[in-house]
C-alpha cells in the first residue's frame, strides 16, 4: 500500500499543481489543508528549510518545491507522461518552466502587489516578460498539442491566477489586446472539462485573495 | 551509443554557469567546440541561439541552441545516456538533489554582490550568504552522510558541479574579502568537499586562473565604484 500526502492550501496555485499531476495519473492521494499562520509541526518538519508548500510525501519521504515534486511525480508514475519524451523537447520545457517561475512570477509580484519601488518600471518589465512569452504561444493549442503537459500546468498561474488577482487589484497588464495568443492558450487550457473541475472555485478564491491583499470588497 | 554529432559551447571563461556545462561534458567524454564570446560583443551566433536572455552558456547539438545551464546539464545527462550519470537514478534522491541545487543558485547572486561591493553593504551581504550556507551545510549532512568521498569511482555529478561553480574559486573571494569565508571551524563538509573535487583532473582542466580571476573581480569593483560615464 502506496500512501501519498499533499501539504497545501486550497487557493495556491504551487498546491494545484501537485493535485493536478497527480490526479493526471490516476494517483490517490491524503490532502492536508496548511493554515500559513499557524504551520503544522509535520509540515515544519517536512520542509525545514523553506517552510513551505506544498510539500509531497510519499511513504514517509518528503519531496519539496512544486516543480521538482511534478519532475519526481512524471518519473514515479510514467502513465500520462507529463514531460515530452525526446531530451531536446524536454529541455525546452524546462527552459520555459523556468521562464515562467523565475521571470514572469516575480514581475507580477513586483508589478500588481507591491505597495511601494517603482512601480511603473515593474509593470513595463512585467510587460517585456509577456511580450517573450507570447512569441512561444502557438494559435488555439496547448504547450502540448492537444493534452495538457508539463508546461500548461506551469502556466496555469498565468492563465487563472493572474487575471483574478488583476481584477482584484484594478490594476491590468496582461490584457487581452495586448497578448491576444496568452489569452487564447489559456481559453483552451481552461476550458479543458479536467481542469476546470480542478482548479479552486473563482467565487470561493476572490475574497480569500482579497483579504490576503487588504483589499475592501 | 551516440553517432558521430556536433556539439559546441558558446561560454566566457569566468562564468560559473558556464564552468558547468564544461565540467559537465568533459566528465561525460563529450567532445566538443568550445567558443568564448566577449560578453561586451555578444556573436550574432548567440544573439540568434539565446534570444531570451542572450547569456551564456548555450550548448548548440546538432544546431538546435539549448540555454539555461541547469537545463543543459540535464539535456546532457538524458541525451548521452551512458556512465558516469550526472544525476542518480532513483526519483526521491533527483528530486533531493535538484532540491539543493535550487537553493544554491541564489547564492551566486549574493557572492556576486558580496565581491563587488564594501563596507557595510558587503558586511551586510556577506553574513546573509554565511547564514544560508550554515544551512547547506547542515544539509549536506543528509547527501553525504558517511562524509565526502574521494571522487575515485564515482565522478562529480550535478549537485558537485553546481557547489563547486560557487566556491571552486573561494581563494579569490578570500583576496578580495581580505579573509577567508570558507572556514574549516564553520564549514567541514564544504571544505573537504571543495577539496575532494579538486583532485579531479576534469575539475583542474576547468577553473579558472585565481589571479586572472582575482583581476577581473577588481575591474568589476573599479566600474561599480567610478561614477558611470
Amino acid at each position: 500500500m502506496q500512501e501519498i500526502k499533499v501539504y497545501g492550501v486550497w487557493g495556491s496555485p504551487f498546491s494545484r499543481r501537485v493535485e493536478i499531476a497527480l490526479k493526471m495519473k490516476g494517483v490517490e492521494y491524503e490532502f492536508i489543508e496548511e493554515d500559513l499562520e499557524n504551520k503544522s509541526d509535520e509540515l515544519l518538519m517536512y520542509n525545514p528549510v523553506h517552510k513551505k508548500i506544498p510539500v509531497l510525501v510519499h511513504n514517509g519521504k518528503p519531496v519539496v518545491e512544486s516543480s521538482l515534486i511534478m519532475e519526481y511525480i512524471d518519473e514515479t508514475w510514467k502513465q500520462n507522461a507529463l514531460l515530452p519524451t525526446d531530451p531536446y523537447d524536454r529541455a525546452q520545457v524546462r527552459f520555459w518552466a523556468k521562464f515562467i517561475d523565475d521571470k514572469i512570477m516575480a514581475s507580477v509580484g513586483a508589478a500588481l502587489l507591491s505597495k511601494g519601488g517603482d512601480i511603473s518600471k515593474a509593470k513595463e518589465e512585467m510587460q517585456e516578460l509577456l511580450t517573450v512569452l507570447e512569441s512561444e504561444i502557438t494559435k488555439n493549442k496547448l504547450f502540448g498539442g492537444d493534452k495538457v503537459s508539463f508546461l500548461d500546468i506551469i502556466g496555469l498561474f498565468v492563465a487563472y491566477w493572474v487575471p483574478i488577482v488583476q481584477d482584484i487589484l484594478g490594476n491590468h497588464v496582461l490584457t487581452r489586446d495586448k497578448f491576444p495568443g496568452i489569452y487564447e492558450w489559456a481559453d483552451v487550457l481552461l476550458d479543458d472539462a479536467f481542469i476546470k473541475k480542478n482548479l479552486p472555485d473563482k467565487d470561493k478564491l476572490i475574497p480569500i485573495l482579497r483579504s490576503r491583499f487588504g483589499v475592501k470588497p | 551509443m551516440t553517432e558521430e554529432s556536433s556539439v559546441k559551447l558558446h561560454g566566457f571563461w569566468a562564468s560559473p554557469y558556464v564552468q558547468r556545462a564544461v565540467l559537465a561534458l568533459k566528465i561525460k567524454g563529450i567532445d566538443f567546440e568550445y567558443i568564448e564570446e566577449d560578453l561586451s560583443n555578444k556573436s550574432e551566433s548567440l544573439l540568434k541561439y539565446n534570444p531570451v536572455y542572450k547569456k551564456v552558456p548555450v550548448l548548440v547539438h546538432n544546431g538546435k541552441p539549448i540555454s539555461e545551464s541547469l537545463v543543459i546539464l540535464e539535456y546532457i545527462d538524458e541525451v548521452w545516456t551512458d556512465s558516469p550519470h550526472l544525476l542518480p537514478t532513483d526519483p526521491y534522491l533527483r528530486a533531493k538533489h535538484r532540491f539543493w541545487v535550487a537553493f544554491f543558485e541564489p547564492l551566486f547572486e549574493t557572492m556576486f554582490t558580496t565581491l563587488v561591493t564594501e563596507g557595510e553593504t558587503q558586511k551586510t551581504v556577506l553574513d546573509e550568504l554565511l547564514e544560508k550556507m550554515d544551512v547547506a551545510e547542515q544539509g549536506m549532512k543528509e547527501i553525504f552522510p558517511n562524509g565526502v568521498p574521494p571522487f575515485e569511482e564515482q565522478k562529480p555529478g550535478y549537485l558537485d558541479i553546481v557547489f563547486y561553480s560557487l566556491y571552486g574559486t573561494h581563494e579569490a573571494a578570500d583576496e578580495i574579502l581580505g579573509k577567508k569565508f570558507l572556514t574549516v571551524e564553520r564549514y567541514p563538509l564544504f571544505v573537504s568537499w571543495v577539496n575532494a573535487l579538486k583532485q579531479v583532473p576534469e575539475v583542474n582542466q576547468v577553473t579558472p586562473s585565481i589571479p586572472k580571476f582575482v583581476g577581473l573581480l577588481h575591474a568589476i569593483r573599479q566600474r561599480s565604484a567610478s561614477p558611470k560615464a
